[in-house]
């Protein structure tokens, strides 16, 4: 780890300033579950950090009058599995409970998690993002790599678990700088791109700029489910995943969003499985059509063909939870929209 | 006085043995007072911090440290595996090999000086596909690792004019054709890491010119040798320490080339010097146990007992390319007929070091897998095939043992309940459930081992012994020996290990440790005990037979009056303590401790054949461990155990990168191990009737880690009706085994 400045402002404005001083390359530690890894291994080496977890503005998760929900972005994973104003976030939920240890449910902040780095093997053994346009991936060991979007260098999966939720719900960003007049306010969707160049990040945003809160809007009648293809318990990544966001009409799918997990460089939108669910009911049927369709583009890389199936079923089963079905499989407790959040959750 | 007559009390007289005691070191330990090596800081200490090979296979050409010199707080850099100016390039044939040690005032200018060493590589080709012999033989890269044959007596020897080759091939295909039933198989196991908590390393000084040691050690009487011969002095001169350690599993018998030169470092510097290996250089050379891949064909007859064994296997040991051992094969059962042959492979990767039960648990997972193959294919219940196939096994005298075991596990598990052909269950959604099993040996000798035992005037006794507490409970299986001669409570005795200025004791490897401390402790109890109750009968008039000890008094037996308290009792020995000092010699006959034990696992898995997740759903492990010291630690023993077999079935492996050699996933984030989620509920029974308690203590640090991955990989294939071939069975193996027997 190269020697850096570390700052811990306590406002808004005194973190603006902070990251975007012209000539110094800075980077945002709330929880640090990504980040010092990545230092203490040299794949990043910035010049300053800062800290924004002491910032109180970015410490609560509110409720607006149009009942949005504002988590900001000190909030911890664990704060936000147990706020009763997520208590409708099922799905954002159940990836929480998946992720299983305490320490990182209590370390991690939310937004934090729609950062992580990538956990390519090759970027985090110093080959970069694209490890050498991708042939390190294509003549390595690519059983954890992406199956779509891969036709370009960039090989890796987005790391995020709780995007694909996030982004079925339609939750969008708060982000400052790198100037006080630059706040705007991005669409979560729009965070992630699939890098094309070597200096290219996996994310859209630029030098100086960060996240502040994440707004989710309301979920309304809409049915939410997420799920994960996990090897075993615990915070390892999982092998694939789907969350799914569906509003229904007497009984008919009236309009869709799938999003695939841990398959793409970026949060993976299956527009043509939700197109194919649009005036459906949700059965056996339809929802084994969309698992199908998901994975329809899909192009395996030499050695993760298996991913194409658990990418179906995780689609497949996602609609089944969301539906308030059983998925059939080897399932743990599902989450549900209830009142009380999982027991491991509650922290003393 | 007579020679005491070493044993051990009747067990309805043990207050502690046999019975559940708390770890002496217990307390210390979860409150964070316990210090291991790491933990160790001595007074201007320097921190090393090694340069390790990115690359499997290279030379290193040459090595410029000057901009290391330069940083401020570096020291010294040391070079390990590295030529000095104009020498002839190094070959490193391992990622991970460490190359140059930079000595600094700080952890972190030791890091960045081992970013700022330049190394010239020059690339050489790797090779890591051990499981592919036709890709080895092609590269050169194999080695003969032992086979041969042995035919029943029967069927005659090949006259004289017959080539004996050609005659033992057609003894064995008409041994074949003679067998109702003909199974052919292929079943391999990855190489996996030991993966120890505490990395490898040392915190060391020169105290003039005596080494002073702490280190991360399996061995701490014996490891002083290691320094010695390598730094030029005697065992005299070198102390090590080792009070606690965070895991070892038989790759900690050492110092390590690295140690070796933490202690070079220390002599040229004149400082303490504190050298650990990181995570990923733990992982890379801290050690490595051997994968195995197996080819056979066997023949069984209408009953599914084996008349004919043929095998080749092969797999890697790193780059000195060997095998797991072809004597080990097929693993517990010995048909009649059988040939096997083995072929050691050299991939890019550090040779392998001893692993918790060396060669058997690979052994296990790629013979007894044909085994319930068998079954399979006979659509017969696995429990019966192994229960007719103990007709032949490698110690018959085991067979009753292995048989009482495996129906003891039968009910613990319900096996008849749940059992049904391979592949045949009731499906539920995407998910079908199934049984496996599969047994184990070990020897477990007691180890030699010396104890100095101190009874002081004032009652207190303290005893001293070279050995070390793996985690395993050995500190206080010495204290409740001790405390039971004594008729004491445990927290009465003060029992110090882990130095090797104390009494020799031998390495903790191969199951030998507990057998050795209660050897050594009973004994010198026992020699002193005899001293003071000769002292105490002489007092009450009695002979000393007519003594008894307990609850902290010696009395006369069947008169309670004539009593005296333990303090009492030894205020007899006068101004000095009592010393005795016990020594028990390995292999030396005792009633106090025996060898060879049987074992049996049994798993109920439960596998999502959309997902290719498997899930244990219970386990049940059945040993016999003759006499039980401390049952609480012995059972803890026998769940670690399992889980590391449930680690090895379903999650660990080294990756290698195929094209560079790298192993990708050395560390704790993508090196997958299992979590307390996903081993299910685990059952341990001890097979303890009179005939195993009275063969004395025997270890148990191996035998429970040998045949849980292929009782899981039999449970897995029992459920689909498919055999997972090689072990981690991930979701990708199990859904590519699948597609497999689709077509």
């Amino acid at each position: 780890m190269n020697p850096f400045e570390y700052a811990q402002p306590d406002t808004e404005q005194a973190a603006l300033e902070l990251l975007a001083e012209p000539g110094k390359s800075t980077a945002v530690l709330a929880g640090g579950t990504d980040l010092i890894p990545l230092m203490k291994r040299g794949v990043v080496s910035p010049d300053r950090v800062v800290n924004i977890r002491e910032i109180d503005a970015l410490k609560a998760i509110e409720t607006d009058d149009r009942g949005n929900v504002w988590v900001g972005a000190a909030v911890s994973l664990a704060q936000f599995a147990n706020d009763s104003g997520t208590d409708l976030l099922p799905a954002a939920n159940q990836v929480i409970h998946n992720l299983g240890s305490i320490q990182v449910q209590a370390q991690t902040t939310v937004v934090g998690e729609l950062l992580h780095r990538p956990r390519c093997w090759y970027f985090r053994r110093g080959h970069g993002l694209l490890a050498d346009q991708g042939r390190k991936v294509i003549e390595g060991d690519s059983r954890y790599h992406a199956i779509l979007g891969n036709r370009g260098p960039a090989k890796f999966v987005s790391a995020s678990r709780l995007a694909p939720s996030l982004i079925a719900m339609g939750a969008r960003l708060r982000v400052l700088g790198p100037r006080r007049e630059d706040e705007c306010w991005i669409e979560l969707a729009q965070l992630y791109r699939t890098p094309g160049a070597d200096d290219d990040l996996e994310i859209t945003l630029r030098p100086g700029q960060w996240v502040t809160h994440l707004v989710i809007p309301p979920v309304g009648e809409c049915l939410t489910a997420a799920y994960e293809v996990r090897h075993g318990e615990g915070p390892d990544p999982p092998l694939a995943a789907a969350a799914v966001s569906l509003r229904l009409e007497r009984g008919l799918v009236r309009d869709a969003q799938i999003i695939l997990g841990q398959v793409a460089p970026r949060p993976w939108s299956a527009t043509r499985a939700a197109e194919a669910l649009c005036g459906q009911p949700l059965n056996e049927h339809t929802v084994a059509v969309a698992g199908s369709e998901a994975v329809a583009g899909a192009v395996p890389l030499p050695d993760n063909k298996y991913k194409i199936q658990l990418a179906s079923v995780a689609v497949r089963r996602a609609l089944l939870i969301a539906a308030g079905r059983e998925t059939g499989g080897l399932d743990g407790p599902m989450i549900r929209p209830a009142d009380d959040p999982p027991p491991q959750l509650k922290l003393a | 006085m007579a020679d005491t007559q070493y044993r051990w009390p009747e067990n309805h007289q043990a207050r502690l043995i046999g019975k559940r005691t708390d770890r002496l070191d217990g307390l210390v330990k979860s409150n964070g007072t316990a210090k291991y090596t790491y933990d160790v800081n001595l007074p201007q200490q320097l921190i090393v911090r090694a340069v390790d090979c990115p690359h499997a296979h290279c030379n290193v050409v040459s090595i410029d440290v000057s901009a290391a010199e330069r940083i401020p707080g570096v020291v010294l850099v040391h070079l390990l595996n590295a030529p000095a100016a104009g020498d002839e390039p190094v070959e490193i044939r391992a990622a991970g090999t460490l190359i140059a040690a930079v000595a600094a005032e700080t952890e972190a200018a030791a890091a960045a000086g081992a970013a700022a060493v330049q190394v010239e590589y020059e690339l050489l080709t790797p090779f890591v596909a051990d499981d592919d012999l036709a890709a080895a033989e092609q590269a050169g890269l194999t080695k003969r690792a032992g086979g041969g044959i042995e035919l029943d007596e029967a069927l005659g020897e090949p006259g004289d004019e017959d080539d004996e080759e050609e005659w033992e091939e057609q003894t064995i295909q008409s041994l074949f054709e003679q067998s109702k039933y003909v199974v052919q198989g292929k079943y391999g196991i990855d190489a996996i890491t030991h993966c120890c908590l505490e990395p490898h390393g040392t915190t060391l000084y020169w105290d003039g010119s005596r080494l002073k040691a702490y280190l991360s050690t399996q061995n701490v009487s014996q490891t002083d040798d290691g320094f010695a011969g390598a730094l030029g002095v005697t065992a005299d001169d070198v102390d090590v320490t080792c009070e606690y350690i965070g895991g070892g599993f038989g790759s900690k018998f050492q110092p390590n080339y690295w140690g070796i030169a933490a202690a070079e470092i220390s002599r040229q510097t004149g400082r303490p010097v504190k050298f650990m290996l990181t995570r990923e250089q733990e992982l890379k050379v801290g050690g490595n146990r051997p994968s195995a891949f197996l080819e056979v064909k066997l023949g069984a007859d209408e009953n599914g007992v084996v008349q004919v064994w043929d095998s080749h296997h092969w797999g890697t040991s790193g780059f000195n390319g060997s095998t797991v051992s072809v004597s080990t094969v097929p693993y517990v059962f010995r048909p009649q007929n059988w040939r096997r042959k083995a072929t050691g492979i050299v991939t890019n990767n550090e040779p392998s070091v001893a692993w918790r039960a060396p060669n058997h648990p690979q052994a296990c997972a790629i013979t007894q897998t044909a085994y319930d193959d068998l079954a399979a294919a006979m659509q017969a219940d696995s429990f019966d095939i192994f229960l007719r196939n103990l007709a032949h096994i490698d110690d018959p005298e085991k067979a009753p043992v292995y048989a009482a075991q495996l129906r003891l596990a039968a009910d613990s598990i319900d096996w008849r309940q749940h059992w049904h052909p391979h592949g045949q269950g009731e499906k539920r959604g995407s998910v079908v459930e199934g049984l496996g099993l599969a047994i184990h040996k070990w020897a477990g000798t007691a180890n030699s081992s010396n104890c100095l035992l101190k009874i002081h005037p004032d009652g207190g006794v303290e005893s001293y012994c070279g050995t070390q507490d793996l985690g395993t409970g050995t500190r206080t299986v010495c204290g409740l020996v001790l405390a039971e001669t004594f008729g004491l409570p445990i927290d009465a005795v003060k029992v110090n290990i882990g130095s090797s200025t104390y009494p020799f004791s031998g390495a903790s490897g191969g199951s030998t440790t507990v057998g050795a401390v209660s050897e050594s402790h009973r004994r010198a109890a026992q020699d002193a005990l005899a001293q003071i109750l000769e002292l105490v009968a002489n007092k009450l008039n009695v002979t000393a037979d007519q003594l008894e000890v307990s609850g902290g008094r010696i009395s006369v037996a069947g008169y309670s009056d004539q009593s005296m308290s333990w303090k009492e009792a030894c205020s007899l020995i006068g101004v000095q303590p009592l010393e005795v000092t016990s020594s028990y010699r390995r292999g030396t006959q005792s009633p106090l401790s025996s060898a060879n034990v049987a074992g049996c696992q049994m798993a109920h898995v439960a596998v999502d054949t959309d997902t290719g997740v498997v899930k244990i759903k219970k386990m049940v492990a059945v040993q016999d461990v003759g006499l039980i010291m401390n049952r609480k630690t012995a059972e803890s023993q026998v769940y670690g155990a399992m889980i590391m077999s449930i680690a090895a079935a379903l999650f660990e492996q080294r990756i290698n990168d195929p094209a560079s050699g790298d192993f990708v996933n050395a560390n704790l984030a993508d090196y997958k191990l299992p979590r307390l989620g996903d081993i299910g509920e685990l059952v341990v029974h001890f097979y303890e009737p009179e005939s195993e308690r009275s063969r004395g203590v025997i270890g148990l640090g191996e035998p429970p880690v040998i045949s849980g991955c292929a009782a899981i990989s039999n449970a897995v294939c029992n459920a689909l009706g498919v055999r997972v071939p090689t072990l981690p069975m991930t979701p990708q193996r199990v859904l590519d085994a699948l597609a497999n027997a689709k077509g």
